[in-house]
């Protein structure tokens, strides 16, 4: 999957990162123009933002592609395997009923996961960046 | 609340229409008041279109939750499972899971790179004027599917409500519902709706949270007995305990799951409603954190909704619930009568009408700020639109969405509102979904690749319900007349072949392009998504 890879891009991009005339960004607003000063290719292609990078996939991508097997797990086994889903587990819960609350657990614990996760290891990283980049021009 | 010997004696009679509205009445009483007094204004686009970005994480994430949570959740599950059992479980899964690509692909990329809009997002990539049509016309189409859904959903409901059982009194309280959408939108703006998102969501789940315990209470807190009963009380017996009821019956119908299964875990991320509220909190951070909150108020009340379900069928029985006015949907509303009488029966019919209505008014609200912030301010005025005049396009194309929302709900009425919803989720994963995934991540994504994935996307999945089982040529379907079949694509849920049609499609049209792309745009919304540079800073400032 090319979605999350911390490429370091293409071996041109370097070349076409002077382009002060290219004016606005998108629709955004002032703050974006003041960052449109901000050679975009040379941050990408920088030591702390690869870091930021590559920490953001090791986590999203992994933890994305679980979660989506294990639904789809789910979801095949309960189409096509319902014999399975039956089976008693205690009293009437049965394979199914644990299979699916399971499913509302993984997701839970995901989510929390990730939360905490990024609140530590991914937040401190780029504020930090976002706060060299937008607090440099002023200086 | 009367006992449980009260209850069962008035069980006969479902509810007083007098109390109902009057509870009813009450609810709309106390948001229209805190629509108006948050209001303030409404002045700036930011106010109107993000409620000036200044809401928190939890409130944002309950907000969310509530825009989320439909009637054809609250409603529509709790039938599916009341009726057909486990299959209605299989629904609920799909709609929660999908809220982790919510959490960690899209949430904070998207509060990072975006003002309003979804079509924010791919301007800041891929800077094209088409793209931004393309959008735009995926994004209305979305919420007018979904708004469809749920006025579908109100009509029946109110019939059971208010014991309005003509098609002229149906068709009245349609349009009563959508004057009354208007008003939260027109004078609260996003900042009003938000607020009476929050409202419902809270009263939606302390009721589902009641009704939960008291079921559970009458089955001696063991889930094992209360599905025991259950499958006593159903016809089709131990089936029901386990999949397939609905969705076992050929090849045909088990491919059709697996094809809403892939519209629901992909749908959510490509909602426009939701995204749209990703932009009401400060930043990129409590973004995430609404999207936490959201999945728990979304998860916790689908965990409600397995016994609300199962105790439906226990306690009032497929049989009765498919003769009531509304059919599955129908399946709470009389089981809160069966336990609590009819103030229990009042209140519920009245959170799950009120829920009706906060959706409809967050879903105008994104359709008409898309049309005002896409097509006439980006498009029509080249970005020169005075902030005001912007606001007050927003206000006439709310009116006009309105208008042709209780329009369709009329014809739609009597549709099932949580496979209505299914569809809408296959049109937003399809047309939506690839475009936002490849403007974040794929660097060399182009904006011939986004028009073609988008248009083939919006296309396939909207041009394989026509021809599907759903428009002609079954017994439920839409033209009744059996004569008339053009049913030529098999599923009911298009998500199986439109979603993977439309990455496809963004990959071909980027792969062919001879264009090239701009490197400088891939890094710029790469840093901005992850870092936050740039980002407007929320918040009273």
């Amino acid at each position: 999957m090319s979605l999350f890879q911390p490429s370091r891009g293409n071996a041109s991009s370097t070349t076409a990162s002077f382009q002060p005339g290219h004016g606005t960004v998108g629709t955004a607003a002032p703050p974006a123009n003041r960052a449109s000063a901000i050679g975009y290719e040379a941050v990408r292609a920088s030591r702390d933002f690869w870091t930021i990078q590559r920490r953001f996939g090791s986590f999203v991508r992994p933890a994305c592609i679980a979660f989506i097997i294990w639904y789809f797990l789910y979801v095949i086994v309960a189409v096509f395997a319902p014999g399975f889903m039956r089976i008693s587990v205690f009293g009437d819960v049965n394979v199914g009923i644990c299979f699916g609350v399971l499913q509302f657990v993984s997701t839970f614990a995901i989510a929390m996961g990730y939360r905490r996760w990024a609140r530590r290891r991914l937040d401190p990283l780029s504020a930090r960046l976002r706060n060299r980049l937008e607090g440099g021009p002023r200086q | 609340m009367t006992g449980l010997a009260a209850a069962e004696a008035t069980s006969a009679v479902v509810g007083t229409p007098a109390l109902n509205f009057l509870i009813f009445f009450f609810f709309v009483v106390v948001t229209l008041v805190i629509a108006v007094s948050v209001a303030g204004g409404n002045r700036t686009t930011t106010d109107y279109y993000a409620g000036g970005r200044a809401f928190t994480g939890w409130q944002n994430g309950i907000a969310i939750g509530g825009d989320y949570l439909s009637a054809a959740s609250f409603l529509g599950i709790a039938g599916i499972i009341a009726i057909y059992g486990y299959d209605g479980f299989l629904y609920s899964i799909g709609f929660l899971v999908g809220w982790l690509l919510v959490l960690m692909l899209v949430s904070e990329p998207f509060r990072n790179t975006g003002r309003y809009t979804m079509a924010d997002v791919l301007d800041l990539r891929l800077k094209a004027t088409p793209v931004r049509a393309a959008a735009a016309a995926s994004t209305i189409t979305v919420s007018l599917f979904y708004l469809l859904a749920q006025m579908a959903g109100a009509g029946a409901l109110v019939s059971l409500l208010l014991g309005v059982s003509g098609s002229a009194g149906q068709d009245l309280v349609v349009a009563v519902v959508g004057v009354l959408m208007l008003f939260y939108v027109l004078v609260g703006g996003m900042k009003g709706t938000t607020w009476v998102q929050i409202v419902k969501a809270s009263v939606l789940a302390v009721g589902a949270a009641v009704t939960t315990f008291w079921v559970l209470s009458r089955a001696g807190f063991s889930l094992s007995d209360l599905l025991h009963h259950a499958a006593a009380a159903s016809p089709a017996g131990n089936k029901v305990l386990g999949p397939g009821l609905e969705y076992g019956v050929s090849t045909v119908t088990k491919f059709d799951f697996v094809s809403l299964a892939l519209a629901l875990v992909l749908g959510t991320a490509g909602l426009p409603h939701v995204l749209m509220r990703l932009y009401t909190v400060p930043n990129a951070r409590e973004a995430r954190r609404s999207v936490v909150w959201t999945i728990w108020l979304v998860g916790l009340f689908y965990l409600c909704t397995l016994v609300l379900g199962f105790g439906a069928m226990w306690l009032v029985g497929g049989k009765s619930i498919l003769a009531a006015p509304g059919g599955g949907d129908s399946a709470v509303p009389l089981l809160a009568d069966k336990l609590g009488g009819t103030l229990l029966f009042g209140i519920v019919a009245a959170v799950a009408f009120a829920t009706i209505l906060a959706v409809v008014a967050g879903l105008t609200i994104t359709a008409s700020a898309c049309f005002a912030h896409d097509v006439y301010a980006s498009m029509l005025r080249h970005g020169e639109a005075d902030p005001a005049e912007e606001v007050r396009v927003a206000r006439i194309a709310a009116v006009v969405i309105g208008t042709v929302a209780v329009i369709g709900g009329i014809y739609a009425k009597g549709i099932d509102v949580a496979f209505l919803v299914g569809l809408a989720f296959a049109i937003a994963a399809s047309a939506n979904l690839p475009s936002i995934l490849y403007s974040l991540f794929w660097p060399r994504f182009t904006a011939r690749g986004a028009l073609w994935s988008i248009y083939g996307g919006l296309i396939s999945s909207v041009g394989l319900i026509i021809f599907s089982p759903v428009v002609s040529g079954a017994s439920s379907a839409l033209i009744t007349d059996r004569h008339i079949d053009f049913a030529y694509f098999p599923l009911n849920n298009p998500g199986l072949v439109s979603i993977p049609l439309a990455f496809f499609l963004g990959w071909l049209g980027t792969v062919t392009d001879r264009q090239p792309n701009d490197p400088a745009r891939f890094a710029r919304i790469q840093v901005r998504a992850l870092t936050g540079v740039g980002a407007e800073r929320g918040g009273r400032s």
